[in-house]
C-alpha cells in the first residue's frame, strides 16, 4: 500500500476535493500549451533523437532507438535463403494479426481473395487487445464527420495528410455499424442509443467503448471471426525482411519461426504491413502500455525497402501510465478515468490543469509538475494523483465497478482501491504517431503491391493522435486496405523473386560509414537478465 | 535495487530460483534468465497469454493467475500453460440465431456440466464461470455475455473442468450473438450511415479540406465544445 509520504498527500487530496469539484479546471490558451510543450514534451528533448543517415528519409529526426534499428543490417545479410522454395503462396498476405491485421484478412477474404496472416505472437496479442477507453464515430445528431475532423486536425497539430483524415472521420460510422454487426458489444441504453463520452480533445460526446475492455472485445470479435472464416493463422512466426520482384514491387516475405528460428519463404501478390507499434523500443527510457511484440518491425521491413516513413519522430506518451505500484509501472490507466469525472492533483492537492487537455499537453504537464517538486516520490521515480473516488461522488456508487472494472481490477490486485483513494500516475510511451506513409488507398507511395494499415502507418492523425482514433484507423484502414489488396492481385503477375535490396541496403550502410553488427527487426525487446 | 532481504525462492518448472519478491511471475522468470517466446503478450493483464498454474510449497492447493498480473511469494511452484487446447466450434454470424439450439449444437458439453464449480474457483478474473456456463445452457444469452464479459480467454477454467468444457469460447459465442440480435438496434447509427452514403456531408468535409491552416487555427480554438 501507500508510504507515509503518499498517504499525508492524499490527505491534501482529499481536503480539496470539494472545492476542486465546485469548479472546473480553466483550459490552456494556444500560446500556454506551445510553450508547455516545448518546455517539457519528449518530442522536445534533443538528446533523445537521432539523424537518419541513409534511404528516402535522410537528414530527418528520429527516436535514437529506432535510428539505431534503421541503422542495423538485415537478419538475412549472409544468409542462404533459396527463394525458389516456397513455402505459402498466397493472393493476400497480412503480416500482423492485431486489429488492423484481421480487418484487413476479413475484407480480403470477404471480396475472394485467398489470403493469410502471419504474426509474431498469438493473433490478438496485439496492442489492440489492450484499448481500454474506446473508439470514435460521429454518429450522433449534434455531431458530425466534420466536426470529428476538425477535432482530430487540430488535436494532431494540423499536421494530418487530409485525404487520410477525410476517410478516417467518414467511414467511421460505417465501421462501428460493421463491428456492431459481427457483434461487438458496444455500451447502448434500453433504446438503443450508443453511451458516449468525451475524450481528451473532443468537442463533441462521441467516444463509443465496451466498457474499459473496448479493444478486447473489438478484437476477440475479430479473431473469432477471422477463424471462422478458416483464413490461415500462421502464429509464433514473423516476417524479418519482404521480398522483391525484378521489377522493384514487393513480392511476398521471408519468415522467422519464433521457435525453431527456422527461415520460411511467402510468395504474395500483396503484403498488408499491420505490425502495429513501437512502446517496446522504450524510447528516452519510459516504460510503456505496449503488448510485448511492439519494436516497430514493419517499420523497419518496410523502409528498408524504400519505404519513406513520416512523422517517425512525433511519440505519444500518454498522460496517465502507472507510477505506483511498481508491478504494474507503466501500465495504462484509461483516459476514460478522465472522461468520466477523475481530476489530476498534484502534491498539494492543486487541480493545476484540466483534466482533458490533449494527451500530449496533458503528459507535458505532469512532467512539469513533477520537474518543479510538486509530484509525490515513489521507488521508481515520481507521479501526480488521478482522483478517482470523484467519479463515485460524481456519477453515485458502484460505477467504477460498471464502466471501468479492468482498471479497478488491477488495482485490487495489489491492494488499492480506486473507488476510495486516488492513485499515482505518470506519463507512459504509448503510441507511434508517425509510421510508413501511405496514400488514400491504403498503399505505400513508391513501392508496387506494399499496403500498410492501423498503427503502422504514419500521417492520418498528424502529431499527436486523440484518444479512440486508433482503434478507429485500425477498423477503416485495415478494412480498405483488405479490400484494395484483394483486388490489386487479380491483376498481379509476379516476376523472380530477390531480396537485392537488403545488400543494397548495407552498402548505403557502410557509405554512409555505419559499421555495425547490430541486426533488426528486433522481434522481441531484450528483457532476460544475463550475470554474464 | 533490491536487497538480500527482499529476495524470495520460487521453482520454475521445478528449478529454484532466487528472485527479488516484489517482482510479478513474468518478471522473475526474465530475472532468472528466460527469453520468453510463449506465455507472453499484453504483458498487462488483458490477452490472456500468460496462464499459469502454480502451488505454494506446503500447500496443497492448485491455483491458477495470468502471471503478469500475479506476485511472486516465497515458496512458488509455478508452471505456465502457453496453450491449452480448447475447443472453438465454426459458425457463420450472419446464419445463427440466438435461440436455446444454438449452444445444443454448437456446444453440446456444457450440458454435462456437474456443477463443481471448479471452473469459477480457477478463474483469473475472478468471474462466475459456472454461472454463465448455467445461463449458456438456458439460452439466457445476454446475461452470460454481461457475466463473462471480462474473459481474458486464459483457459485456466478449461484446464480444471471436468466436463471438457471450452468456457470462454461459449462467453464469446453468447457475447456475439447479444451484440448483433440481442442488444437493441441503433438508430442513430443506422441514420448518420446513410446520410454518409446519400453524399449529405461530401461538400461541406471538402470545404474543410481546402481552408487555409491558419483558417481552421482559428475555427479550432473558438469551436464550442459539448458540456
Ligand atoms: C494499452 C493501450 C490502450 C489503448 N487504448 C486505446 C483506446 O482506448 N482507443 C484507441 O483508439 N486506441 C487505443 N490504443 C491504441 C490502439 O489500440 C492501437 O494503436 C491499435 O490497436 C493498433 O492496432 P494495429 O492492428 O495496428 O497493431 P496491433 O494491434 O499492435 O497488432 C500488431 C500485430 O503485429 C504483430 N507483429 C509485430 N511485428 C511483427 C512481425 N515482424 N511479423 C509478424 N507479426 C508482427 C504483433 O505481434 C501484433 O500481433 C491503445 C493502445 C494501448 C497499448
Ligand atoms: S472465464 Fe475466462 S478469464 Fe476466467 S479462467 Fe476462464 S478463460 Fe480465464
Ligand atoms: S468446472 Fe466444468 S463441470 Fe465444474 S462447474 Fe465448471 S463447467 Fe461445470
Ligand atoms: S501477458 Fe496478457 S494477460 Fe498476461
Amino acid at each position: 500500500m501507500f508510504t507515509p509520504e503518499m498517504l499525508e498527500s492524499v490527505a491534501k487530496v482529499e481536503a480539496t476535493r470539494k472545492e476542486r469539484m465546485a469548479t472546473e479546471p480553466r483550459r490552456m490558451t494556444a500560446e500556454e500549451k506551445d510553450e508547455l510543450l516545448k518546455k517539457f514534451h519528449p518530442d522536445y528533448r534533443a538528446e533523445g533523437f537521432a539523424t537518419i543517415q541513409i534511404g528516402p528519409n535522410k537528414g530527418e529526426k528520429v527516436p535514437l532507438e529506432l535510428g539505431n534499428l534503421l541503422h542495423s543490417n538485415s537478419r538475412l545479410l549472409g544468409e542462404k535463403i533459396d527463394l525458389d522454395k516456397v513455402d505459402y503462396d498466397v493472393d493476400v498476405l497480412v503480416i500482423g494479426g492485431g486489429g488492423a491485421g484481421s480487418s484487413a484478412a476479413i475484407e480480403a477474404d470477404n471480396a475472394g481473395a485467398n489470403v493469410m496472416i502471419v504474426t509474431k505472437l498469438r493473433i490478438g496479442d496485439a496492442n489492440t487487445m489492450m484499448a481500454e477507453g474506446g473508439i470514435q464515430a460521429a454518429d450522433k445528431e449534434n455531431d458530425s464527420p466534420v466536426q470529428h475532423y476538425l477535432d482530430a486536425f487540430g488535436g494532431g497539430h494540423f499536421a494530418a495528410r487530409p485525404e487520410l483524415l477525410r476517410r478516417l472521420v467518414m467511414e467511421a460510422p460505417d465501421a462501428i455499424k460493421w463491428l456492431n454487426d459481427l457483434g461487438v458489444m458496444f455500451d447502448k441504453d434500453a433504446d438503443g442509443r450508443m453511451v458516449t463520452t468525451h475524450g481528451g480533445g473532443t468537442s463533441r460526446k462521441r467516444m463509443h467503448a465496451c466498457k474499459d475492455y473496448s479493444g478486447a472485445e473489438i478484437m476477440r470479435t475479430l479473431r473469432d471471426e477471422v477463424i471462422n472464416r478458416k483464413i490461415p493463422v500462421v502464429e509464433f512466426t514473423s516476417a524479418v525482411e519482404l521480398i522483391k520482384d525484378e521489377n522493384g514491387r514487393v513480392a511476398g516475405a521471408v519468415l522467422q519461426n519464433m521457435e525453431t528460428d527456422e527461415y520460411l519463404v511467402a510468395r504474395a501478390k500483396t503484403v498488408i504491413i499491420a505490425t502495429g507499434g513501437a512502446g517496446r523500443l522504450h524510447y528516452q527510457g519510459f516504460p510503456t502500455s505496449n503488448h510485448y511484440g511492439a519494436t516497430a518491425d514493419g517499420l523497419i521491413l518496410g523502409y528498408r525497402a524504400g519505404a519513406p516513413l513520416l512523422y517517425q519522430d512525433t511519440i505519444q506518451y500518454h498522460p496517465t501510465g502507472v507510477a505506483y505500484p511498481s508491478q504494474i509501472f507503466g501500465a495504462l490507466v484509461t483516459e476514460k478515468v478522465r472522461s468520466i469525472g477523475a481530476m489530476l492533483v498534484n502534491k498539494d492537492g492543486v487541480a493545476y490543469a484540466h483534466p482533458l487537455e490533449t494527451r500530449d499537453v496533458s503528459a507535458s504537464a505532469i512532467i512539469r509538475e513533477c520537474a518543479e517538486g510538486r509530484g509525490v516520490e515513489t521507488p521508481l521515480g515520481s507521479g501526480v494523483w488521478l482522483d478517482t473516488p470523484m467519479i463515485e461522488i460524481l456519477h453515485g456508487e458502484g460505477t467504477i465497478e460498471k464502466r471501468i472494472p479492468a482498471m479497478m481490477r488491477m488495482y485490487l490486485n495489489y491492494g488499492i482501491d480506486m473507488r476510495k483513494v486516488p492513485i499515482l500516475v505518470y506519463p507512459t510511451l504509448h503510441y507511434q504517431n508517425g509510421g510508413l506513409e501511405i496514400g488514400g488507398e491504403g498503399f505505400t507511395k513508391t513501392i508496387d503491391n506494399l499496403l500498410v494499415a492501423g498503427e503502422a502507418v504514419g500521417g492520418i492523425h498528424g502529431r499527436n493522435r486523440l484518444m479512440g482514433n486508433s482503434l478507429l484507423d485500425i477498423i477503416v484502414f485495415g478494412r480498405n486496405a483488405g479490400k484494395a489488396a484483394a483486388a490489386k492481385a487479380k491483376v498481379v503477375k509476379l516476376g523472380k523473386m530477390n531480396l537485392d535490396h537488403i545488400e543494397a541496403y548495407a552498402k548505403e550502410l557502410k557509405a554512409a560509414g555505419i559499421e555495425t553488427n547490430d541486426v533488426s527487426p528486433l522481434l522481441l525487446p531484450k528483457y532476460a537478465r544475463k550475470e554474464r | 535495487m533490491s536487497n538480500e532481504k527482499n529476495m524470495v525462492n520460487i521453482y520454475l518448472y521445478g528449478k529454484q530460483y532466487k528472485v527479488p519478491g516484489d517482482l510479478t511471475i513474468m518478471t522473475a522468470m526474465e530475472y532468472a534468465g528466460y527469453t520468453l517466446k510463449r506465455g507472453c503478450g499484453c504483458r498487462h493483464g488483458f490477452c490472456g497469454a500468460c496462464a499459469t498454474i502454480y502451488r505454494i510449497k506446503g500447500d496443497n492447493e492448485l491455483k491458477t493467475c495470468l502471471a503478469c498480473q500475479t506476485q511472486v511469494q516465497e515458496g512458488m511452484y509455478i508452471a505456465s500453460i502457453p496453450f491449452f487446447p480448447t475447443d472453438k466450434r465454426t459458425y457463420d454470424i450472419g446464419e445463427i440465431k440466438p435461440t436455446e439450439q444454438i449452444m445444443m449444437e454448437l456446444y453440446p458439453e456444457i450440458y454435462s456440466c456437474i456443477g463443481c464449480n471448479a471452473c469459477t474457483k480457477a478463474c483469473t478474473q475472478s468471474l462466475n464461470v459456472m454461472q454463465y456456463i448455467a445461463y449458456a445452457q438456458r439460452g439466457e444469452f445476454e446475461k452470460c455475455a454481461e457475466e463473462s464479459f471480462d474473459c481474458v480467454s486464459c483457459g485456466c477454467c478449461s484446464v480444471r473442468c471436468p466436463a471438457g468444457i471450452s468456457h470462454p469460447m461459449v462467453g464469446l459465442l453468447a457475447r456475439r450473438l447479444t451484440g448483433k440480435y440481442i442488444a437493441p438496434e441503433t438508430e442513430h447509427l443506422k441514420n448518420r450511415v446513410e446520410e454518409i452514403n446519400k453524399g449529405e456531408f461530401d461538400s461541406l468535409i471538402e470545404q474543410v479540406m481546402q481552408k487555409p491552416i491558419t483558417e481552421m487555427k482559428e475555427l479550432y480554438n473558438t469551436r464550442d465544445i459539448e458540456k
